[in-house]
């Protein structure tokens, strides 16, 4: 049986985090091919249900990634995103999902090796934990 | 409703897709997806055949939606949306797969890479299906321009949109414009007389047709958005009509009581009424209220009965004035770090520890010792200590460097020899003397004679160990290049304290929706490639109020803040992005969450026939999608960046 491949869904803003995973294309800094990115505009704009609905779609992780604090296009977006978090933390763990599924970062613009290191990471994690339970067909 | 065509376009971009992506198979699978009429693969869609191609086919099969997948949409979304909008297709209808960056340049198996681009086109042209048209939208603007505080960089600014025949509304919080340049005596490297150079300009902001100047007033709100600013401004009484007076200069001289000089930086009196200093502009009286007899007692009023032009007006008040600008530049200037906070210098308990502002008062001809360099007992000091980097490039304090203290602190090394041939030494961290002409300086004042310790001085004493030391002042300090402590007795320390952030910067960055970095400095837009823009559209910063910098710096800096409010303006028009929240008016219960939430007070509850509903003002929202979050009932979301076309973009990516 080939080795288990986790799925993850990256919501990454477009000022920092997206622009930073563009730098690591730019700058051939590889990483596991299991994220796919959906570029949001600001890390205050990820509404849980996007991340509950990627659960929903069996994904096995969940990264919400975006500027930092003092770097922020809107001013406090990721303050914002922060309060938001810990109550889908809440939701998350409710779920049966374990913490190392979700997880929010900040990566800057000019964090490229970060990014790569934080899904190098993600990817490890989540294939020592193995398919999502809520992954159709698995059994909770 | 119309049928959703779907055109998909693969780009090879050269060998930097196709080397590690299979191209000719994405654009196959592509082919297969629903709503999906053609689909293609070019060598390079970017280029004009690449988006002849787009433009044919949306002409010849009535393609009603794009996506290419190509390099990232922050390079050539603005490209293919361009292309879209040529063949007559709203441009917000076009998507962009990133295949380039996000795959084929950070994977190299072929097999993962073709199928990784193949989840994220499935997921472009699912959003896609769900993207809406949006009207870009135009508005007038204001052309007039507020600049607060007229230092040198507020000066200039002026002076730069005013000789372009634009109005200008200067506001100064003091009674008179100049700032701390108008203090010093003369500029490094080239050691011209400060005020010679600035002077001209300051008489000139005076006289323009262009340059309303509001001195002595203060901003109390601001409402609006860029092209359309409304300002309130408190013009502070000064009880002397500016119009009459004719700063004749009797009044001050005939005023019975005296108080500390803060423009002499309390080295000098001046009468309760003032003019603050001989060049002051507007050169205008005004009474200090809270040391004023007559407002404290009830009697005196001598001003009055000499002032032959009837200016004194004991009954004058506060006025409101009203501003409508389109654009703003912050020049609000800096602090200097109170020296007292590091009570080992000895700032504030030996009368011959000075702050560089006094000496250059002090060394000023036009200053309250004529010029002279004077110890408290009258006489020439025989030596003097500079010490640098007062609460600069401190852990304690400030970590960053003042940029400006070596350089000036070499100017008092030179002005102490020219005028006392005193012995002078320099404690100093690193000598960083880095612009056109320091490094040149440098070596002339080290040619002088000028002795340099390098270390960090630990303590300014009075308790002498010595003979030699008695009556002197001592400082002890590591030199690291001797590598031991070494006392050194001298007559005058002179420090050099940080430039910081203005202590009200807090409240001025509130009242403007603008950011401070963690050293309370304004936040620039971007700090290499927007350096005078700020979170806030229209809102410009220059000076010393983003961070420590010299005359020159600030002037350059302000000379493109200027540039930036004469680009909004020659525009003649604000363009309103549409991508911005929306609310269904059906759905909202007007909670208010949506107001709380927003930084930008873009979201309002209001009464609309008869009910109450939320509003979004076009000019102040940013989209940024936090309203959306909060709102309970869903009625609150943001063009382009909708529920459906993220959702849609989740479900394509994890149904395969």
């Amino acid at each position: 049986m080939a080795e288990f491949e986790p799925k993850i869904i990256a919501f990454c803003c477009n000022w920092c985090t997206y622009a930073a995973a563009d730098i690591a294309g730019t700058s051939r800094i590889h990483y596991p091919a299991n994220v796919r990115i959906v570029r949001v505009m600001c890390s205050g704009m990820v509404d849980p249900i996007y991340v509950l609905k990627a659960f929903e779609m069996g994904a096995d992780g969940v990264l919400v990634a975006g500027c930092h604090e003092i770097d922020c296009h809107y001013l406090n977006g990721p303050v914002k995103c922060d309060a938001m978090f810990e109550k889908l933390r809440r939701v998350v763990n409710t779920l049966g999902l374990e913490d190392e599924r979700l997880k929010r970062e900040m990566i800057s613009t000019s964090e490229s090796p970060i990014f790569a290191r934080v899904i190098e990471e993600m990817v490890e994690q989540l294939k020592k934990l193995g398919p999502s339970p809520l992954r159709e067909g698995v059994k909770v | 409703m119309e049928e959703i065509k779907t055109g998909v376009y693969i780009c090879h971009c050269g060998l930097n897709i196709a080397g590690t992506v299979d191209v000719e198979e994405v654009a196959r699978y592509a082919g297969t997806l629903p709503n999906v009429v053609v689909a293609r693969d070019y060598r390079y869609m970017c280029s004009d055949p690449g988006q002849a191609l787009i433009k044919d086919d949306i002409k010849n099969l009535g393609l009603n939606r794009v996506v290419v997948a190509s390099c990232s949409p922050r390079m050539h979304e603005p490209t293919f949306r361009r292309a879209c909008q040529d063949a007559g297709l709203n441009p917000y209808l076009y998507e962009q797969a990133n295949i380039r960056e996000h795959c084929s340049w950070v994977h190299d198996d072929r097999q993962i890479a073709t199928e990784k681009a193949k989840d994220l086109v499935r997921a472009a042209v699912r959003r896609v299906s769900y993207n809406e048209p949006l009207e870009i939208k135009e508005r007038p603007l204001n052309p007039n321009v507020l600049i607060v505080g007229g230092g040198i960089a507020g000066i200039q600014a002026a002076l730069d949109i005013a000789n372009g025949e634009h109005r200008v509304y200067l506001v100064e919080k003091e009674a008179a414009i100049g700032g701390h340049m108008a203090q010093l005596d003369r500029t490094f490297p080239t050691l011209d007389c400060s005020e010679c150079i600035l002077t001209p300009k300051m008489t000139e902001v005076g006289q323009h047709p262009f340059i309303t100047l509001l001195a002595y007033s203060e901003i109390e709100e601001v409402a609006g958005s860029v092209g359309n600013f409304k300002v309130r401004v408190k013009k502070k009484a000064r009880y002397v009509d500016e119009e009459k007076c004719t700063g004749c200069g009797i009044c001050e001289e005939k005023c019975p009581w005296k108080v500390d000089s803060e423009f002499e930086m309390g080295l000098g009196k001046r009468g309760v009424i003032y003019v603050p200093f001989a060049q002051a502009i507007p050169h205008v009286a005004t009474i200090d209220k809270e040391h004023c007899v007559y407002f404290l007692k009830g009697k005196c009023r001598a001003c009055e009965k000499f002032c032959d032009a009837k200016a004194i007006d004991f009954e004058q008040k506060d006025e409101i004035v009203e501003l409508e600008v389109g654009s703003i530049i912050l020049t609000t200037g800096y602090d200097i770090f109170d020296a007292r906070r590091i009570p080992q210098y000895g700032y504030g308990r030996y009368d011959n520890v000075l702050t560089g502002l006094e000496f250059e008062r002090m060394t000023c001809a036009g200053g309250p010792t004529g010029g002279k360099m004077l110890l408290k007992n009258g006489q020439q000091p025989k030596s003097v200590a500079i010490i640098h980097c007062v609460g600069s490039r401190d852990e304690k304090y400030h970590e960053y460097c003042s940029r400006v203290c070596c350089m000036y602190a070499l100017k008092y090394a030179h002005l102490i020899k020219e005028l006392t041939h005193a012995e002078v030494y320099q404690m100093y961290i690193d000598m960083r003397c880095f612009g056109e002409g320091f490094e040149e300086f440098y070596r002339r004042v080290c040619d002088e004679g000028v002795n340099f310790i390098r270390g960090k001085v630990a303590k300014v004493t009075d308790v002498a160990l010595t003979e030699e030391e008695q009556g002197k002042l001592v400082v002890i300090v590591e030199d690291t290049l001797l590598g031991r402590v070494v006392r050194v007795p001298i007559d005058m320390v002179i420090l050099c304290p940080a430039l910081e952030a203005r202590s009200d910067a807090e409240d001025v960055a509130k009242l403007f929706t603008i950011n401070r970095r963690a050293d309370g400095f304004f936040l620039e837009k971007h700090v290499k490639l927007d350096p005078v823009a700020t979170a806030t559209d229209g809102v410009f910063i220059a000076g010393c109020c983003e961070g420590p910098k010299d005359i020159p710096d600030t002037v350059a800096q302000a000379s493109a803040a200027a540039a930036k409010a004469l680009s909004v303006i020659s525009r003649g028009r604000i363009v309103i992005e549409p991508t911005i929240a929306q609310v269904d008016e059906a759905l909202c219960q007007a909670c208010g969450r949506c107001e709380e939430i927003c930084d930008f007070h873009a979201p309002k509850v209001i009464s609309k026939d008869g009910l109450r509903v939320s509003s979004v003002d076009a000019a102040l929202c940013k989209g940024c999608g936090a309203c959306a979050v909060v709102c309970p009932t869903g009625a609150m979301s943001v063009r382009h960046s909708t529920r459906e076309q993220i959702n849609g973009m989740v479900e394509a990516l994890l149904e395969v």
